[in-house]
């Protein structure tokens, strides 16, 4: 399997294009800001409360600047993973690189974990970098920090980002136009994040079967400092089912006689 | 090297090829003519595994194209039409990132990439992105990585497309230089190319073969005459009377110009040398004889002949029997 090869050729791709640089870049713009409120919200409660003798007993770091700091980094996240993963298959498809690469003595499985590991990476230096948040928490307000839930919170991120990159690579093999895998990748993630809601109307089983399917439902249990086999499984489940389809994609190239 | 049986290819309702059959020795550079859309990117890209045939088979180097498509991919350098290239690399970095996918050693990359650019004469561009590279610099990048494994076949779709004729002469050398080692096809709808470079020729128009062997071969086929320039500072009408008169002249063509001296081209059996007897007539008659000089068939003359021959029947319905393939 030469996925190496793949791996560096992306990753040169995405940095030696803009690409990488502005996704980086608009992405801690806004994630920057959503914490600057958070956080600063966080300290105006804090100063009411030190007033109050019997208050701040339940004002915690984790609860009150992590949790929602983590749940309004999903839908930034939301929004951008379709631009990070939109390129990897419909610009090779549209300039005719494919044609070049599906004949270089490599398997298609070797170009999607390539492609795919490529992305990843990407991501991990975009929540890498946010780790400046909990940071600053620690260092410059000397406010207390729980290690556990930060480190689940980080866990989940990278398994629902994850899980979002193998569906914008799944939409991406599906056309030759960027934008078009962007929106469609938006859409499928759209609808899985917002499907739980539609389950207040649905009675029994399905309502239970909608509940399960919802991003939304498997996002919030991380940040809480919770591991639930239940919500890895969910994300590890799509992300190998997206993937799986993306390969099947890439095959049925062959198939057609 | 590469033997091609009855291969079909499909798209929905219209056949790009059908029943195509060649086969390419080893060393041999093959080109593939035809006029555009005959089916030559098809049959390449089925050659180079890109896409698979709706039916016949494919063998390069010994093994099936789609059952054994890795084993194929593993000993082939292939160049599509369109040059894709990524244009966001540098041309070093790109060429390493080829040698790495296609298996060359991480210790003898280096000096291969090396090698190649020098041979493909794409040194001096080595740090530039390939978006910024010129028409003739991107075809020779395309070649650079199609020869960076040292493959046994190289499968070349119109390779010296859009260059200037210097950087074509180049390109030609180069291609001519890897005969031998490699076994090459390549595709062209530039006629002289195919004399210039290759041994063997198949002709393709609308999706089938219409002739294929050696070019002198082909040549010989369909042009059974041998044809003489004559230029005699005569009367006209006495000229092509006396040219009539020589026995073994079967067509004699006017090319005079309103004014000018008598031109013609006479057409003689192959292998007849009728060049005595005009020089014999011109002296006899104290004729001035101003040129006198044998024109070879060219391989534009057979393709046109094939291909107009072709629609010809078309037209009248008539069975391709005067076209039938040589092998």
């Amino acid at each position: 399997m030469r996925i190496w090869p793949i791996y560096k050729k992306e990753l040169r791709l995405y940095f030696t294009s803009p690409v990488a640089w502005v996704i980086l870049t608009i992405f801690l713009a806004i994630a920057g800001l959503f914490f600057y409120a958070i956080f600063g919200n966080f300290t105006r409660v804090s100063m009411q409360m030190a007033m109050n003798p019997m208050g701040g007993r339940d004002l915690n770091v984790t609860d009150a600047v992590l949790r929602p700091l983590f749940a309004n980094l999903s839908v930034i996240l939301l929004l951008v993973m379709p631009l990070v993963t939109m390129r990897l298959f419909a610009e090779e498809r549209r300039s005719g690189t494919i044609e070049l690469l599906l004949t270089y003595p490599v398997r298609d499985g070797a170009v999607l974990v390539g492609k795919y590991l490529a992305a990843l990476t990407l991501y991990g230096t975009m929540i890498a970098a946010t780790l400046a948040y909990p940071a600053i928490v620690l260092w410059v307000a000397r406010a207390n920090v729980e290690w556990g839930p930060l480190l689940t919170g980080y866990i989940g991120l990278l398994l629902m980002g994850g899980m979002f990159l193998a569906v914008g690579l799944l939409a991406s093999s599906l056309t030759e136009n960027q934008i078009v895998a962007a929106v469609v990748t938006f859409g499928i993630l759209l609808i899985f994040w917002i499907i739980g809601w539609t389950a207040e109307f649905a009675t029994g089983t399905l309502g239970v079967v909608l509940t399960h399917l919802s991003i939304l439902e498997h996002n919030d249990t991380f940040a809480k400092g919770v591991l639930d086999t239940k919500d890895i499984i969910y994300y590890l489940n799509f992300t190998f089912l997206a993937l799986f389809l993306t390969l099947r994609s890439l095959e049925s190239r062959r198939w057609n006689g | 090297m590469i033997e091609v049986q009855n291969l079909t290819k499909r798209y929905g309702a219209f056949t790009a090829i059908r029943d195509v059959s060649f086969s390419v020795a080893p060393g041999d550079i093959v080109g593939f003519l035809g006029p555009n859309g005959a089916g030559k990117s098809t049959t390449m890209r089925i050659l180079s595994c890109f896409m698979p045939a709706s039916s016949g088979s494919a063998r390069v180097a010994g093994y099936d194209v789609f059952r054994e498509s890795m084993e194929v991919r593993r000993r082939i350098g292939y160049l599509p039409e369109s040059v894709p290239l990524y244009s966001d690399m540098r041309v070093a970095p790109y060429l390493d990132f080829v040698a790495e996918v296609k298996g060359v050693p991480r210790s003898a990359r280096k000096r291969r990439i090396g090698e190649v650019m020098d041979r493909c004469l794409i040194a001096d561009v080595q740090n530039r992105l390939i978006r910024n590279l010129s028409k003739g610099y991107r075809q020779r990048v395309g070649l650079a990585q199609a020869i960076v494994s040292d493959p046994h076949v190289l499968i070349l779709d119109e390779p010296t497309i859009g260059l200037d004729p210097r950087q074509i002469a180049e390109i030609r050398s180069l291609i001519k230089s890897l005969a031998g080692e490699h076994t090459v096809i390549l595709s062209t709808h530039i006629l002289p190319e195919v004399s210039m470079v290759c041994s063997g020729v198949v002709i393709i128009n609308q999706g089938a073969i219409v002739a294929q062997g050696p070019v002198d071969r082909l040549v010989e086929e369909f042009f059974p005459t041998a044809r003489v320039e004559v230029e005699i500072a005569g009367p006209r009408g006495a000229v092509l009377e006396g040219l009539r008169a020589i026995p073994g002249v079967l067509r004699i063509d006017d090319g005079s110009l309103a004014g000018e001296t008598a031109r013609f081209m006479v057409e003689s059996a192959r292998g007849r040398d009728v060049r005595g007897e005009i020089f014999q007539l011109a002296a006899q008659q104290k004729w001035n004889l101003l040129e006198l000089r044998p024109v070879g068939m060219t391989l534009e003359e057979v393709f046109i002949r094939i291909v107009a021959g072709e629609e010809s029947e078309a037209v009248t319905g008539k069975p391709e029997t005067s076209t039938e393939a040589v092998s």
